[in-house]
């Protein structure tokens, strides 16, 4: 653990289109742009699914069938395949953690929506909220904590196989491990990890904080006391 | 195809290792798992201690945690004891919430019910508390089994055997139909290993397949007068 | 008015609820629809502002077709409140009852003024405008729930059991503040409940549902009690048994009105009412209205003069006290 201390404080290290900063932001910023492309598509997807509570099955099925899907075997097929290869390794790897990411967005969404009460979407719709108006103005604001949560697991995948997609060439924290792996430098090989492991943790308590301070007033409120139950008369009326 | 003709025998072998390599973790984190979500679940302090480190846990990227795992044990860079260390580390991460949820979402009511027909406290967890959260601790456990077996192939960036093998010898020789073998036979393992794991939960629990249906309904019910 | 014409409904279940059901509910006035649950009622009310759309027939407002008009419109301009008031959770009681008319484009000053008007007007309390509607009681709920029912000053206002989900005094306080409201107000009110003893007290005219929409009586509350139309209707309402089987019986020089349990209800001919009696439990009868028989509450005996076999028989019709 030491050796790998001793290497990330080596200030050799911290410059260069090798060092650490530079495959840190590498990092980030293939997090962000997957993180930007698959919410855009899975929270379009997850919140329509949510308000017509349609589709449920395919995000159940797909999230089923993603997790045994082994994401090192996907991403050099599609390089190896389709011949992107090493060059614009970007690619194979864009697809891979956009798919992956998709499903905990997906589910978040979808999700949140659905834990709003349907009293209240009811009582929206009555008062003559259009139903755009009760997706962006009530499903959408009561949904965030879990959508927030949502993306916050889908975060911690892309960190996670960011750094697997090093194996192809690509930048990132992932290339100190299998720059090191050759080489056998094992302190190199820890100080990769110790990076990749402290970027989740600081990504996630970002994510944390984020997901708390977009908890809705009047829902905080809401914690600890008893929820009324929905009316069983509504069921038969 | 006839490269897999050719090479049946090795596929074979390194899919019999890549199952060697999954069950260990999924077996161990389900031990470790169940009595450790018993105690988040009965003390309070337990839970916000043992959820937040299972949380810091998951956090923490498999590969790194498998290339950490040498510097914890004391291990050689190439012992797949580390892949199942972390992996194990892994499962209980995500089992041991899903354990103290399983445990919470027991009626307390039935536990009283049980204590007051005179169950001692450990035939009762044996026989009321354990039956009763099971299955939401076995739906747990088929998505540790399916990320499991999914995970295992990261062992071959760093040497380790397994199907992951066919991922990095078909990306060194250009060869995708290695790599599509690999991907077919992880997936195939995941579902011999989830169905297994249904298999055993419908023997287990026989009681729990109508309860599901049950709740199915009523959420169709309220679906239909929602949409009204 | 609200016309029924002969309106039929039919869930993607399979399941009538509603057969042929056609009636006129006149303006400015209170209408009960009262039923046990599959008898539609709720059905019927979301059928007013298009929120059940019917399988067939028509719904006329003041001789509009519903189904021609444009169902976002039509439910800004129809109040509704119902059971668990669903209020919206994340905003403050006061943008709650402005949701609609900020909606509406009122500008944002006027509907915080109006808010705070209806505040007062339903009886809330103006340090409540701020706070989230889980901070609020049951009953304070459902007074945020006919202030914003009432937020875009509507002719119409739907309540779905809007007093259901409270305990029993609190209903019946809000059910006054209802009747209250309703004089200065003079709504067209559709009103749905299970509880006879609310429709009677709330009704000017009380329809009664049997399954699937069908009209076991419609009238005012004299009217049915008076004269049911039906065995069911009698057993409905309870004609025959409780508290509302009341007979008269001598006792002491003055006539006593006794229920169907055998308790006091009050005297019969008194001049003056010091306070009006409130009747005991009979079943689940347990919050109707106060009867004023014209009771001397203080004199009122209390020991019960053996039975008069041949007692008349007061057909049992409390005047149950409306202040309207």
């Amino acid at each position: 653990m030491l050796d790998g201390l001793n290497w990330l404080l080596d200030p050799a290290h911290w410059s260069g289109s090798r060092g650490i900063p530079t495959r840190l932001l590498e990092h980030l910023a293939i997090t962000g742009l997957t993180l930007l492309i698959a919410g855009v598509i899975a929270l379009a997807a997850g919140l329509a699914i949510g308000h017509t509570r349609r589709g449920r099955g395919l995000v159940v099925g797909l999230s089923g069938a993603l997790r045994a899907m082994p994401t090192l075997g996907l991403l050099v097929f599609i390089a190896v395949q389709f011949g992107f290869g090493v060059r614009l390794a970007i690619i194979p790897t864009l697809i891979v953690l956009v798919v992956l990411a998709i499903p905990p967005i997906l589910a978040g969404a979808y999700a949140g929506v659905e834990s709003v009460d349907p009293a209240t979407v009811d009582a929206s719709r009555a008062l003559g909220l259009t139903e755009w108006q009760i997706l962006w103005r009530v499903e959408f604001p009561l949904a965030l904590p879990l959508i927030v949560g949502g993306l916050r697991s889908a975060m911690l995948q892309v960190v996670a196989t960011a750094t697997v997609a090093a194996y192809i060439s690509l930048g990132g924290l992932g290339r100190f491990l299998f720059d090191a792996l050759p080489l056998r430098d094992y302190p190199q090989m820890l100080a990769g990890a110790i990076l990749v492991a402290a970027l989740a943790l600081i990504l996630d308590l970002l994510f944390l904080l984020v997901g708390k301070a977009v908890l809705p007033a009047g829902v905080r409120a809401t914690r600890g006391t008893r929820r009324s139950k929905t009316p069983t008369e509504r069921t038969a009326a | 195809m006839s490269w897999l003709f050719e090479n049946f025998s090795d596929v074979w072998a390194l899919a019999v290792t890549h199952v060697a390599l999954s069950v260990p973790p999924i077996l161990l984190g389900l031990i470790i798992s169940v009595p450790l979500g018993w105690f988040a679940h009965r003390y309070r302090w337990g839970r916000g201690t043992l959820l937040t480190i299972a949380g810091l846990l998951y956090t923490i990227p498999s590969l790194a945690l498998i290339i950490a795992m040498p510097t914890i044990l004391g291990t050689q860079i190439l012992d797949p004891i580390n892949l199942i260390a972390a992996l194990t580390l892994y499962a209980v991460a995500l089992l041991v919430r899903t354990a103290a949820d399983a445990f919470d979402q027991v009626s307390p009511q039935v536990l009283d019910a049980a204590t007051a027909l005179g169950y001692g406290p450990w035939r009762r967890f044996w026989q009321v508390q354990f039956p009763l959260a099971a299955p939401i601790i076995i739906a747990g456990t088929r998505v540790v089994s399916s990320s499991t077996v999914s995970l295992v192939t990261l062992g071959a960036l760093v040497g380790m055997s397994g199907l992951g093998y066919l991922f990095t010898d078909g990306t060194q020789r250009s060869f995708p139909f290695e790599i599509g073998v690999g991907i077919v036979g992880t997936v195939l393992i995941a579902l011999i290993f989830d169905l297994i794991i249904v298999l055993i939960g419908k023997a287990l629990l026989p009681w729990s397949r109508t309860r599901r249906v049950r709740a199915k309904t009523n959420a169709e019910t309220l679906e239909v007068t929602t949409n009204a | 008015m609200i016309e029924f014409d002969g309106i039929s409904k039919r869930f993607p279940d399979g399941t009538l609820a509603v057969d042929n059901f056609s009636l006129r509910l006149p303006s400015r006035e209170i209408t009960v629809f009262v039923g046990s649950s599959g008898s539609g009622k709720t059905t019927l009310l979301r059928m007013i502002n298009r929120m059940v759309e019917p399988t067939s027939g028509r719904i006329l407002i003041d001789d509009e077709d519903v189904a021609q008009l444009n169902p976002v419109t039509l439910r800004r301009r129809i109040g509704y409140v119902m059971q668990n008031s669903g209020l919206l959770p994340h905003r403050t009681v006061l943008q709650n009852i402005a949701t609609v008319p900020l909606l509406n484009r009122v500008p944002r000053a006027e509907a915080v003024a109006r808010a705070r008007e209806l505040m007062d007007t339903v009886g809330l309390d103006a340090a409540f405008a701020n706070r989230y509607p889980a901070e609020l009681s049951g009953g304070q709920q459902q007074r945020v729930g006919v202030a914003r029912g009432l937020a875009v000053n509507p002719n119409i206002l739907l309540m779905d059991e809007p007093f259901g989900a409270v305990d029993p005094i609190v209903r019946r306080e809000l059910q006054e503040e209802l009747l209250r409201l309703q004089q200065e107000l003079a709504k067209t009110i559709v009103f749905v409940t299970h509880d006879i003893d609310e429709a009677f007290l709330l009704g000017d005219h009380v329809t009664i549902l049997a399954r699937g929409g069908q009209i076991a009586q419609h009238g005012t509350p004299d009217e049915i009690l008076s004269n049911p139309a039906s065995e069911f209707v009698a057993d409905f309402i309870g004609a025959d048994r409780g508290r509302r089987a009341l007979t008269l019986r001598e006792s002491n020089g003055r006539t006593l009105v006794v229920d169907g349990t055998g308790r006091i209800a009050g005297v019969l001919g008194a001049e003056t009412a010091t306070g009006p009696v409130s009747v005991g439990a009979g079943g689940r009868d347990e919050h109707l209205g106060e009867i004023t028989l014209g009771t001397e509450a203080a004199e009122a005996p209390h020991e019960v003069a053996p039975a008069v076999n041949d007692a008349p028989t007061a057909s049992g019709v409390p005047e149950v006290d409306t202040p309207r």
